[in-house]
């Protein structure tokens, strides 16, 4: 009885307040939109008893996934968000790899408050971190003013409402995503092991490649998926930061919905995001499994 | 590890930079007396106090601190029973969907948690308002807590409980007694997570409140959609403290707890029984 | 040992009358298709100090915790003072147990975690008191009641678990390798101390511990398990000289064992165990076929190494140092036979400054007498 409760009410919870609304999602992705609020059809109707199913059912159709296919718009909208996610994982990494380095070869007693700084921006809210870049990157913006005053420019750049400003965003607001998987990683790192690496002849440069990269491979990997991922579905920093140029779908899926009140193509181009995230995240579980086994 | 060198300190040096930079920029603009926010016009503090005076950003924080409290303590609830679930209960019919509706929507985008929930709502006739923020907030952020817990209850000693049982405690008990006191400081990191995340949250709030409540991250973001503006500088650079000084004083009496006890443990040793 | 009182020898074992406050009756537990204890029959008597004892893995530690209650029975009954016990809640037996990572509550002080159980008990505060402060003096803590478990050494934890399994005065206590947290020389004296509460007390101790050292020094009987089975239940010194098989003998102390064909006589048996080697003569009371394959089961200690074939010996063999393992209080010998066969004796070093004799490469005699090993069947 005591276990019965304890399993049936986050159960329910979850079942009633994220399964059965993903379902519904499924659902009115395969309805038809008509003008009436709510906006789609067929709705069941349980009174009906089998002749409501089965109307139900008939109504639904894969009209608003073919209709995806012929504006390019959605298909764009999603190679544009793999590619600004692909890019932007890499120049994470790229920017993480070496903080954490030089993180986990601090001295011990400074490790702790180097992590606490890293984990502090993730406290702070999201929204303002990707709006503190909006006064930088402006035309009138501090960039600017101080490339200008530097005299490395003398026209301002126009950075504000491009992908770069898109790029600069997501490595910024998901660097601490990418830095502590890689700094845990590292961190177990024993420093006998590149010793015996040198001590059987590798140069420096040559121990940190063939044994510090490959150990540190399963952060590496937790990193880029956790950046990967969340960038993908990202709206507030193209909204913010990428202007009406960058197109991404999570913004897509915002625009469908509020500005065009068409719910069953927003909730289709929901299903179509999953579809492609389910990969990503499949192999991300699997990189942690393998962590906990080679761990446990 | 440790080996120090001029390339680890330039990355760290340059990392934290570009890491607090942005932060530290719109807390100095906060105190720009201009109304023209890329013109330095000296400094003023006249921001916070149109600030203060802003009756709608005063209601959306009364609001988000509402929706934080409650989601955050349900979520909390629920998250540590899911986390006493996963780890404890065992083979049950259903598990596999039941771990799966804990790990979805972490990684689930945002847009699509709202978008679903919305429906939901719009669905069963549920007016939209505070109410409904607090049932979404409680939902995503549940998982949260019941990640955060269960890290620890795996690493917990089952002994413990089993000593419990064996000295007469009822599984209620021994959880009361035993359990909760020795995993309360995962539950409170637990909790202050899914405040943060309630917070935070713009994009499923946005899709869930319903135009009788507005938080916070939505007042804030349908001011800066039009452009930098002094007031949410001055918001910002409140918020940056208020986070600021909880973290570093959490980290520095989590420090000194760790040095005392480190310190009696060795104590402990030098007494020879 | 726990020292038998000199006018009445504590054996309730050997009295058919007496009843034992544990019963296993043909128990069997399998986890899935893994079977941990097989077909297990076994009685333990009030106040005795027993020790399970086996590799890891042997089902001792499952066996202890059906005891306690946290594994359910498959087949079979354990009975506690003639109850079956199966539907007993750990929370309610009249068990307790001092678990292997002692589990102290880390939240609480030591005096706290003693009056843990009393509390859950509803005992009344003066007695309650009156009952921590006995346990504290019993287990020499009085100092450190205020003090938390991280506060504490290992050996004084060690004393809190088992103060707070004791404090509820249970009609059994169960130790689960007791002593297996502490270093070698902490241990010796904690298993005295052991021993001591335990006579005290008047608590029935079933102790689990694969040290078999432990095993013998601290309990009246000893069950030698293996792979859910029992191999042998009987006082130390019976499973140390008189194994009944031979994973006893090997797996308590050190053995040499030769495999040979029975040549049955009179009151003894010779042996045939290797060509060209003189016949093994071993006394015996049990009767075997000739021919039948045997087991000589003989501990290096027995064993005699002299330079010269001694007189008179009903056993004795030549043969060459191989090796010598120089202990301090010992020597062991290797002695390797003509044959190839190795055979280990061990001298006591009782002279500081004793000619020790032999080295490497040595001829030396090895002989015992015809009582000073046993025959085991195959």
């Amino acid at each position: 009885m005591r276990r019965f409760a304890l399993i049936a009410i986050p159960y329910a919870w979850l079942l009633a307040l994220f399964l059965v609304p993903f379902l519904i999602v499924l659902k009115i992705s395969l309805s038809d939109i008509t003008l009436a609020i709510p906006p789609y059809e067929p709705t069941l109707d349980l009174s009906a008893g089998w002749e409501g199913l089965k109307t139900f059912f008939s109504g639904l159709d894969f009209e608003n996934f073919t209709f995806l296919t012929t504006d390019d718009l959605y298909w764009k909208a999603y190679l544009s968000s793999l590619r600004i996610g692909a890019i932007s994982t890499l120049i994470t990494l790229c920017v993480g790899y070496p903080i954490a380095y030089g993180m986990a070869q601090s001295a011990p007693e400074w490790r702790p408050t180097l992590l606490m700084l890293v984990i502090l921006p993730f406290w702070t809210s999201f929204l303002i971190r990707v709006y503190s870049w909006m006064g930088i990157l402006s035309t009138e913006g501090v960039l600017n003013q101080f490339l200008l005053w530097t005299g490395l420019i003398s026209e301002p750049l126009t950075i504000l409402n491009t992908p770069t400003a898109v790029y600069i965003g997501i490595v910024y607001t998901y660097l601490p995503f990418m830095i502590l998987p890689i700094y845990s990683a590292l961190e177990k790192l024993d420093i006998s092991l590149l010793e015996a690496a040198e001590d059987l002849g590798c140069s420096r440069l040559k121990a940190f490649w063939l044994v510090t990269i490959p150990l540190s491979r399963p952060g590496i990997i937790a990193g880029c998926f956790l950046v990967f991922i969340p960038a993908i579905g990202e709206f507030v920093i193209p909204s913010l930061l990428g202007g009406s140029r960058t197109l991404m779908i999570g913004k897509v899926l915002w625009e469908e919905f509020f500005n065009n009140r068409d719910w069953p193509v927003a909730s289709a181009v929901a299903i179509i995001l999953l579809l492609i995230l389910i990969v990503p995240i499949i192999l991300f579980q699997r990189n942690e499994q393998k962590q906990r086994e080679a761990e446990g | 590890m440790r080996r120090f060198s001029w390339f680890n300190a330039t990355s760290l040096t340059l990392g934290f930079a570009f890491l607090y930079m942005p932060m530290i920029i719109l807390v100095i603009y906060s105190f720009n007396a201009s109304k023209l926010v890329t013109v330095w016009g000296g400094f003023s503090t006249r921001w916070y106090g149109t600030l203060i005076r802003n009756e709608a950003f005063l209601d959306a924080a009364w609001v988000t601190l509402q929706v934080g409290v409650v989601s955050s303590t349900v979520a909390t609830i629920l998250g540590t029973m899911a986390a006493q679930v996963m780890v404890r209960a065992g083979r049950f019919p259903g598990r596999t969907l039941f771990s799966g509706m804990i790990y979805a929507p972490l990684v689930m985008p945002e847009v699509i948690t709202g978008l679903s929930l919305l429906l939901l709502f719009i669905g069963i006739g549920l007016d939209r308002g505070i109410f409904t923020i607090i049932l979404a907030h409680t939902t995503f952020s549940m998982c949260y807590v019941s990640v955060v817990v269960s890290s620890r209850l795996v690493a917990f000693d089952r002994a413990l409980e089993e000593a419990a049982l064996d000295l007469g405690c009822t599984h209620f008990e021994a959880f009361r007694l035993v359990t909760l006191p020795i995993i309360a400081p995962a539950v409170i990191s637990g909790w202050l997570l899914a405040f943060t995340l309630s917070l935070d949250d713009l994009v499923i709030a946005s899709f869930t409140a319903g135009p009788s409540a507005t938080t916070l991250p939505m007042k804030i973001w349908s001011s800066v959609r039009l452009g930098v503006s002094p007031e949410i500088n001055a918001l910002s650079t409140l918020m940056i403290a208020v986070v600021t000084i909880g973290v570093v004083t959490a980290s520095l009496l989590s420090k000194r707890a760790s040095i005392r006890r480190q310190q009696e443990e060795r104590e402990a040793f030098q007494v020879t029984p | 040992m726990a020292q038998p009182k000199p006018q009445t020898v504590f054996a309730p074992w050997t009295d058919p009358d007496a009843k034992p406050l544990i019963r296993f009756r043909n128990v069997t537990k399998r986890f899935g298709d893994f079977t941990a204890i097989d077909d297990l029959t076994l009685d333990i008597y009030e106040k005795e100090f027993f020790a399970l004892l086996g590799p890891s893995g042997c089902g001792k530690t499952t066996m202890m915790r059906m005891l306690a209650g946290f594994e359910s029975i498959t087949e079979g009954t354990i009975e506690l003072a003639g109850q079956d016990i199966a539907p007993v809640p750990p929370n309610k037996r009249a068990v307790n147990m001092m678990f292997q990572s002692y589990a102290l509550f880390p939240h609480l002080s030591v005096w706290d975690n003693i009056a843990f159980g009393l509390r859950r008990e509803g005992m009344e505060k003066d007695r309650m008191n009156t009952r921590v402060e006995e346990m504290l003096r019993l287990t020499r803590l009085e100092r450190f009641a205020k003090r938390k478990p991280h506060q504490i050494s290992g050996g004084q934890r060690q004393r809190v678990a088992l103060a707070r399994s004791l404090a509820k005065a249970p009609k059994l206590l169960l130790l689960d390798e007791p002593l297996g947290a502490l270093d070698a020389k902490l241990r010796q004296d904690t298993q005295f101390e052991l021993m001591d509460i335990q006579e005290k007390t008047g608590t029935t101790f079933v102790i689990v511990t694969h040290d078999q050292e432990e095993a013998m020094t601290v309990a009246s009987r000893v069950a030698v398990m293996d792979e859910g089975r029992l191999m042998q239940v009987d006082t130390p010194a019976e499973i140390y000289e008189q194994p009944a098989t031979t994973y006893v003998a090997d797996f308590i102390g050190d053995v040499n064992l030769m495999k040979g064909n029975a040549d049955p006589k009179e009151g003894f048996v010779l042996l045939d165990w290797a060509p060209n080697q003189p016949q093994i003569k071993a006394e015996t009371s049990k009767n075997f076929a000739a021919g039948q394959e045997l087991h000589y089961a003989i501990r290096p200690e027995k064993i005699a190494i002299t330079a010269e074939k001694p007189a008179e010996a009903p056993n004795a063999l030549q043969g060459k140092v191989l090796d010598i393992a120089y202990l301090g209080n010992i020597s062991t010998y290797h002695v390797e036979l003509p044959g190839g066969q190795i055979v280990k004796a061990q001298t006591a070093n009782t002279r500081r400054l004793a000619n020790r004799g032999f080295t490497w490469e040595d001829e030396v005699w090895l002989s015992w007498t015809a009582t000073a090993g046993v025959l085991l069947e195959s």
